[in-house]
């Protein structure tokens, strides 16, 4: 049906697009490449030279790296788990009648359109701080000790922070893909005796299971890169205890000026990515055609 | 009996799911009303909820100290100028692929989602320098043009996903009855072309509002958004809550809004039309 014509025509439209994503990702990332061999330190410039791999050598046996490596997987995976787990439960519950489904809708989808940085600050100050914030409050009308959450337990406040601001998406999708599910179907398994949980593992779970990949996909997507809600509550600190990769490297290129240090990261950082996204490509591949 | 069990179970559910929504709410609402209170009032033990002296003070506090209107003009130019020049770029591309597919379209379609999987802290110091070396830094034309780069893979796919669904057919029946290409475009394919347009702009408005990798490394004064300026608040003016609450109601409340309207676009356009 497609003509030369209009493959010719179609080729024009598109290649805007393809060149500047093109040059999006070839300049900066050869730049990075270049620049992670070289000693570079914005505070002495013009001493610039070749150092091999020498900024690999010192970035990957720092204890900061694999600090900041765990720390990541453990952002990313805490956030996956409570969102995920959390969000079934939600949706399966909002997918019941109720009174009052819409206004309901609305208030657990709010989160997700609050800015980081004002969910973190909100967080940090009025809930969670040890002599002022809310959480302060309920543990002294309860006689207990104040909990100082962010510098006790930083990471852990960091994954509920981000947690909070994810929960609504993968609620919202997943209550999407139960409404869509045949109610008939579930109505035929309940006739033939299956109870709650025989219904939800062998219906509602294989049919969930597209959905669950792609909220897992994209929210791996952002949560690698959390940057905001580490920067304006902990700073990475107490030393590295919430420091994640994105920080670390951000501290190495814009706090200490080692531009040759940080471009070692943040290739190290681009390699990590892809293994990721490999995995999660041939996932929405697959679960996409079906 | 049957009836009255089922209402019965009604309303155990909407109990529960009315307590998790609010509780999932709190921090919001909590935020809203402590931006009404006094500096006294937000750290009074007990908290008072809602019999406290409300005031506006906060807000007026907030402007004059530190320019609320322009954070806010700015992360408008920012948000809209970037999903506008995204979809200039955007449109042509996912028209072009949604009705010439060719062979390797699927490929590019994979391949520009992998340029969103691209960590941004891994070409932060190249943008960073470049910026500087061309002035571009801490401006805002700097900050659309890199946000237009960062979402536009989400807006192709999108649009692609919404323009997949219009059948050509209709295209064919237009040109049998006599129309022109132009009269194709204006009066068969824009109106159906629209409602994806509309909804992949406000999604995007909606990300490029929040973005807080980029605009809180490209910016310090003249060109900082709301994310930037609620940043400033870390410390130590953090710990003045109320109008901490102020800057941060002010700073989401417009994009709540336009959130909410388009939550039922939210899933699918988020998932790549995979969810609907």
């Amino acid at each position: 049906m497609a003509t030369q014509h209009s493959r010719a025509a179609a080729r024009i439209m598109i290649s805007p697009a393809v060149l500047l994503l093109l040059g999006w990702m070839i300049i900066p990332l050869s730049m990075t490449l270049y620049f992670s061999f070289l000693r570079y330190n914005l505070l002495i410039p013009g001493m610039e030279e070749w150092t091999g791999f020498t900024n690999y050598e010192f970035f990957l046996t720092d204890p900061a790296f694999f600090a900041a490596l765990t720390n990541t997987l453990l952002l990313v995976g805490g956030v996956l788990l409570i969102t995920i787990v959390g969000g079934v439960l939600l949706a399966l519950l909002l997918d019941q009648p109720f009174w009052g489904q819409g206004i309901v809708r609305i208030l657990v989808i709010a989160p997700f359109f609050v800015m980081p940085t004002v969910s973190a600050l909100v967080w940090k100050n009025m809930f969670m701080n040890p002599v002022n914030g809310l959480f302060a409050y309920f543990a002294k009308f309860l006689g207990l000790q104040p909990f100082d959450f962010l510098a006790h337990a930083p990471l852990f406040s960091i994954i509920l922070i981000v947690a909070w601001q994810w929960l609504p998406f993968a609620t919202l999708i997943l209550l999407t893909a139960l409404q869509s599910l045949d109610s008939e179907q579930l109505e035929a398994a309940e006739m033939d005796g299956a109870g709650f949980l025989n219904r939800f593992v062998f219906i509602m779970v294989p049919h969930l299971a597209r959905s669950i990949t792609v909220v897992i996909l994209i929210q791996t997507i952002f949560l690698l890169s959390v940057f905001a809600e580490i920067l304006v509550t902990t700073n990475g600190g107490p030393g590295y205890a919430s420091t994640n990769l994105t920080y670390l490297i951000y501290a190495q290129s814009l706090l200490q000026f080692d531009v040759g240090g940080g471009s070692a990261g943040g290739v190290v950082a681009i390699i990590l990515a892809n293994i990721v996204a490999v995995f999660l490509m041939r996932m929405i591949g697959k679960n996409l055609e079906a | 009996m049957a009836r009255e069990v089922s209402n019965r179970r009604k309303a155990l559910v909407t109990v529960c799911a009315w307590a998790i929504g609010i509780a999932i709410f709190f921090p919001i609402l909590w935020t809203v009303l402590t931006s009404f209170k006094t500096e006294a009032e937000a750290i009074a033990s007990p908290p008072s909820f809602l019999f406290f002296d409300w005031t506006l003070e906060n807000y007026s506090t907030v402007q004059e100290r530190s320019d609320y209107f322009r954070h806010f003009a700015n992360s408008v130019i920012i948000s809209f100028g970037s999903t506008l020049l995204g979809l200039l770029i955007a449109i042509p591309a996912a028209w072009s692929m949604a009705f010439v597919p060719g062979k390797r379209t699927k490929d590019v379609l994979m391949w520009m989602l992998s340029t969103k999987m691209l960590p941004p802290v891994g070409v932060l110091i190249p943008i960073y320098l470049l910026f500087r070396d061309s002035g571009l830094l801490d401006t805002r034309i700097g900050l659309v043009l890199v946000l237009t780069l960062i979402n536009l893979p989400i807006i192709i796919w999108m649009l692609f996903t919404y323009f997949r669904e219009i059948p050509g057919e209709i295209l064919e029946a237009a040109r049998m009855d006599g129309a022109e290409l132009w009269e194709e475009i204006v009066y068969v394919l824009t109106p159906m072309a629209i409602p994806g347009i509309a909804s992949t702009l406000l999604l995007n408005i909606i990300l490029s509002w929040n973005e807080a990798f980029w605009t809180l490394n490209l910016t310090a004064v003249d060109a900082a958004p709301l994310t930037a300026f609620i940043a400033s608040y870390s410390s130590p003016e953090g710990l003045f809550y109320a109008k901490l609450s102020a800057a941060s109601t002010m700073a989401i409340a417009p994009i709540l809004i336009i959130g909410w309207f388009s939550q039922k676009q939210l899933v699918r356009g988020l998932t790549f039309g995979a969810v609907k």
